[in-house]
């Protein structure tokens, strides 16, 4: 047979090849073997707890390390999409859950998951002194964990600039002077957006909110799907500085302008609309999933989640703020965070029974 | 025993043969996708039942699904005028610049939407650099340019995601048209125009409608695009699954959708295989040392006009909005105070730096380094896995046997099927032992080969059937051993159609979110995963570093597709 160079070449290569990716691959997957979870069986062994969550949570590693060598612990997390995509994981994996605890499903999503009877109620002793604003569930199957405010932000320099007075309150919104100033996220695709829509309704009622939409949109209110675009491609006072001056974001996106800036502020570029009515609060839920082998450890670990060193950890992690009224603000968020005085609320159960027509309705009146 | 006889005894024996080709590609398309998605078509028939009757049903689906052809047939129409000319100039000419030009136009095929989206917005956005550049010429208040949130944008987006497509499938076989074919057409008097409809279009054709179908999916389940670009106006399948299935809980809604979407897949491959059957001609493939190169190097003025042309074209559409992207992770463009209208463009390279720091001790900081790693692992498996699955599936398929005809367009379906419902079929199915949540990564690479797959057998395809089986006949007469017949006649032959479909599987994989985000650990994060947790928070450092991520994974990515297609096989002498 004739010695082929050329072939020869190309086999070695192949094989080079080959190897490199099986060695590459071999180090990024995980372990292959089952890791069958089973009752520790010495002391020494950790046991696993799963934690699925939306994909916003974050902790200092330090906190966790602390929590899981305090009580033998390893914690795995499991980050499942935005709120709606980890709870709708949640629901359809419940027959076999995929994790021992669940952490994010908000007011909006509430009942919902509550029908879907996902959770085992546990009244923690640490339940006391939160306040009963927080604590939807009677039942206990959800515990509040953080809330944080949907409110519009807007570019202090703009304001200032064109000597503008800032609306106080909804129904401002409508006037000339606001014309195409503000951008809003699709209730359909985004949960601010979501929570902004709910402030409408809670303020001029399932009957009313569309009539105020429609002055809205007669006033130039821009819509975009989600809050990225909202935020960095809409707004003025972000680094996008696009062409509207107020958008629909969060109470504590101001005070993470300042923790994130690129160069050092001494002022946050934006601040919120508090004004009465105009903001929506939002309340994160964290409970035990049905059917847990783990129940003991699930309930220290929801413990440590209404614990103040958690608690106090949150703000600057996931940018919320804590329900445990005695936790201590970070600087950052006492200076530049405000809180609504009397944000719009609405019963978890006519959202969840609403929301899709609600939703639909929307759509109709504001973008078709 | 007669001839007939004989006959039919090779007939069934090349039957079973095909059947032995097609079992581990099937294997792999049962358990990791059809499994995955029947079992989220029972959770939703079980919901529809408990359910009460919605209304306005076939409204929710019409209007949707008008909207998808719609966008979809435009996108591909635009995306194949800008195409095929390309395809022309890098399948026939050479020119200085070209295989860089081509890595280029590749890059935006890996690039997640979101990523996308941010290309687009610091192009062409209220503030993104044609704005600004206007607004600074003509001393304007207010961005003249409103480009983000219509359906020019969808499109614009589409033909950038795209048209590499047409540019690689369709320019790798006129690269391997034999010259002499057309040669001898103007030797006998025909038009360049004539020849170009009656010999070259032909003999491209299966190449044309193979991208133009790979095209058409891509943008008829579109899904970020139109969410990110085309704003709230627009909904397409996709759309309203993602809508129906992850923020109004209506699992048997988003079902039915899905059903829909598969349904139209099904019959467009469908009639895609009628379309393409019997098109293939035997190309005569030019082996080493016989005839002559088919590129040729720019000659007349006209040549080089239209390379220019194309080329700028290709610049302004495809790598503009890459060098915008880049150039927007090196400036700082900070909202200072009183500033208004004045934008300070100082350069700044915090925002790389800033990545290798995990300033808030934060449990799920990803080093980036890390990340690119576990990219890349994952992209080479899936090279490996849909490469060789891919030339099983299209090697069966060359074959005659009647199994081909129903078998072929199931091997379409994965690229028309809703991310979002086989990502949560994937979690239903994966959950329970023997698999755990913590195997979920490890499925990262077989969901990534699902995706890649069609597009290695529609590339590997024409190529396998453009092979005269004279030249194996002779090869086999003349004592070649099955393998050997392979080495030396298929293998030269298709080596450059290999080539292609590792760059499509590679590219696939790193780009990858939908089905990443559904199945990725915090352990093991990917590059495209880190860029979106960046983009989630606001403040000017966090959008700087989802920028420079991007433009990370832009570069590694760049630098993967050179390094693949250095190496050389046999039968590849020359750049095309």
């Amino acid at each position: 047979m004739k010695f082929n160079p050329i072939r020869t070449k190309l086999l070695a290569t192949a094989i080079l090849v080959s190897l490199l990716l099986a060695a590459c691959g071999s180090k990024a997957v995980p372990p292959t073997e089952p890791t069958v979870r089973s009752e520790p069986t010495a002391a020494s062994e950790p046991v696993e707890l799963r934690i699925m969550t939306h994909d916003s949570f974050l902790a200092s590693e330090a906190l966790i390390t602390q929590f899981e060598q305090e009580n033998n612990a390893k914690l795995s997390f499991l980050p499942s999409g935005d709120t709606g995509a980890a709870l709708n994981k949640a629901i359809l994996s419940k027959s076999a859950p995929l994790a021992d605890v669940f952490y994010g499903v908000d007011n909006t999503f509430l009942s919902r998951a509550l029908e879907e009877q996902l959770f085992e109620p546990y009244a923690s002793p640490l339940l006391t002194s939160i306040p009963a604003e927080f604590k939807l569930d009677p039942e206990n199957r959800a515990l509040p964990v953080d809330y944080g405010d949907v409110c519009i932000n807007y570019d202090k320099a703009y304001f200032a600039d064109n000597n503008l007075a800032l609306p106080q309150s909804l129904d401002d919104l409508t006037n000339p002077e606001y014309r195409g100033l503000l951008v809003v996220e699709n209730p359909a695709t985004s949960s601010p957006g979501l929570a902004f829509l709910l402030a409408t309704i809670a303020q001029y009622g399932p009957e009313g909110y569309l009539d105020y939409w429609q002055k809205l949109k007669d006033n130039g209110v821009v819509v975009v799907n989600d809050w990225n675009t909202a935020y960095y491609t809409n707004f003025s006072g972000s680094s996008g500085r696009g062409p509207q001056p107020m958008a629909v974001s969060y109470a504590s996106s101001p005070p993470a302008e300042v923790v994130f800036a690129a160069a050092p502020l001494d002022d946050a570029p934006t601040a919120s609309v508090v004004a009465p009515g105009t903001c929506f609060r939002q309340i994160e839920f964290v409970g035990i999933l049905a059917g847990t082998p783990q129940r003991a450890l699930a309930e220290k670990f929801v413990d440590f989640m209404l614990s103040f060193p958690f608690q106090e950890d949150m703000p600057l992690q996931m940018f919320v703020f804590p329900v445990q009224p005695d936790a201590q603000l970070p600087e950052v968020f006492v200076k530049y965070a405000q809180t609504a005085q009397q944000p719009a609320a609405l019963d978890p159960a006519e959202i969840s029974a609403n929301r899709s027509a609600w939703i639909d309705a929307w759509t109709e009146t504001v973008l078709r | 025993m007669t001839l007939t006889a004989v006959g039919k005894a090779n007939q069934s024996r090349s039957n079973w043969g095909v059947l032995a080709l097609w079992l581990l590609p099937l294997l792999f398309l049962v358990l990791f996708f059809f499994a995955p998605l029947f079992s989220v078509f029972k959770l939703a028939a079980q919901a529809a039942v408990e359910a009460e009757a919605q209304t306005g049903l076939l409204q929710r689906v019409t209007r949707p699904l008008g909207f998808t052809f719609y966008q979809a047939a435009l996108s591909t129409l635009f995306t194949l005028i800008i195409g095929l000319p390309s395809a022309y100039i890098f399948g026939r000419y050479n020119f200085p610049g070209k295989s860089l030009l081509r890595v280029l136009t590749t890059l935006p095929f890996i690039l997640p939407t979101v990523v996308v989206a941010a290309a687009f917005n610091a192009l062409i956005g209220p503030r993104g650099w044609i704005n600004l550049a206007l607004m600074g010429v003509f001393d304007l208040t207010a961005p003249p340019l409103q480009m983000l949130n219509s359906l020019p944008a969808i499109l614009i987006a589409h033909v950038f995601y795209n048209t590499t497509i047409v540019i690689r499938v369709v320019g790798s076989a006129w690269s391997q048209l034999d010259p002499r074919m057309e040669q001898a057409s103007r030797v006998l008097g025909a038009t360049p125009l004539r020849t170009l409809r009656e010999v070259t279009l032909p003999l491209l054709r299966p190449a044309i409608l193979a991208a133009g179908l790979l095209v058409f999916m891509f943008d008829f389940t579109s899904f970020g695009v139109i969410l990110l670009l085309g704003g709230p106006q627009y909904a397409t399948l996709e759309v309203e699954i993602y809508i129906q299935a992850m923020h109004m809980l209506n699992l048997p809604l988003a079902g039915l959708l899905s059903a829909v979407q598969l349904l139209c897949t099904l019959v467009l491959t469908v009639a895609y295989s009628r379309a393409s059957l019997n098109l293939n001609v035997p190309l005569a493939p030019r082996l080493q040392g016989e005839g002559m190169s088919s590129l040729r190097s720019l000659r007349s003025w006209r040549q080089k006009l239209l390379a220019g042309v194309t080329v700028v074209l290709l610049a302004a559409l495809l790598i503009l909005p890459l060098a915008a992207l880049g150039a927007r992770s090196l400036v700082r463009l900070e909202a200072d105070h009183g500033d208004r209208g004045e934008v300070n463009t100082g350069l700044t390279l915090d925002y790389y730096r800033e990545l290798f720091v995990n300033r808030r001790q934060s449990l799920f900081y990803v080093p980036p380094i890390e990340a690119a790693r576990n990219s890349l692992a994952y992209a080479g498996t899936t090279v490996l896995f849909s490469l060789t699955l891919g030339f099983l599936a299209s090697s069966a398929l060359a074959k005659r046997a009647r199994i081909n005809a129903v078998l072929d367009p199931v091997l379409m379906l994965p690229l028309g099927t809703s991310a979002v419902t086989l990502g949560l079929g994937f979690i239903v199915v994966f959950n329970r032992p023997p698999f755990d949540p913590g195997s979920l990564p490890l499925l990262i690479p077989l969901a990534h080969s699902l995706v890649a797959l069609p597009f290695v057998v529609r590339t590997l395809l024409p190529a396998l059937r453009s092979i005269p089986v004279s030249l194996r006949q002779a090869a086999a007469v003349l004592g070649a051993s099955p393998w050997r017949v392979w080495w030396e006649v298929d293998l030269p032959i298709i080596a450059r159609a290999a080539l292609v479909s590792a760059v499509f599987a590679f590219t696939i994989s790193l780009g990858e979110f939908g089905a990443t985000s559904f199945l990725a650990r915090p352990e093991y994060p990917t590059l495209p995963v880190a860029i979106y947790r960046f983009i989630g928070q606001p403040g000017a450092l966090n959008y700087g570093q989802a920028l420079a991520m991007s433009t990370l994974l832009m570069v590694a990515c760049g630098l993967g597709i050179l390094l693949i297609e250095r190496v050389r096989l046999p039968g590849i002498r020359e750049e095309w």
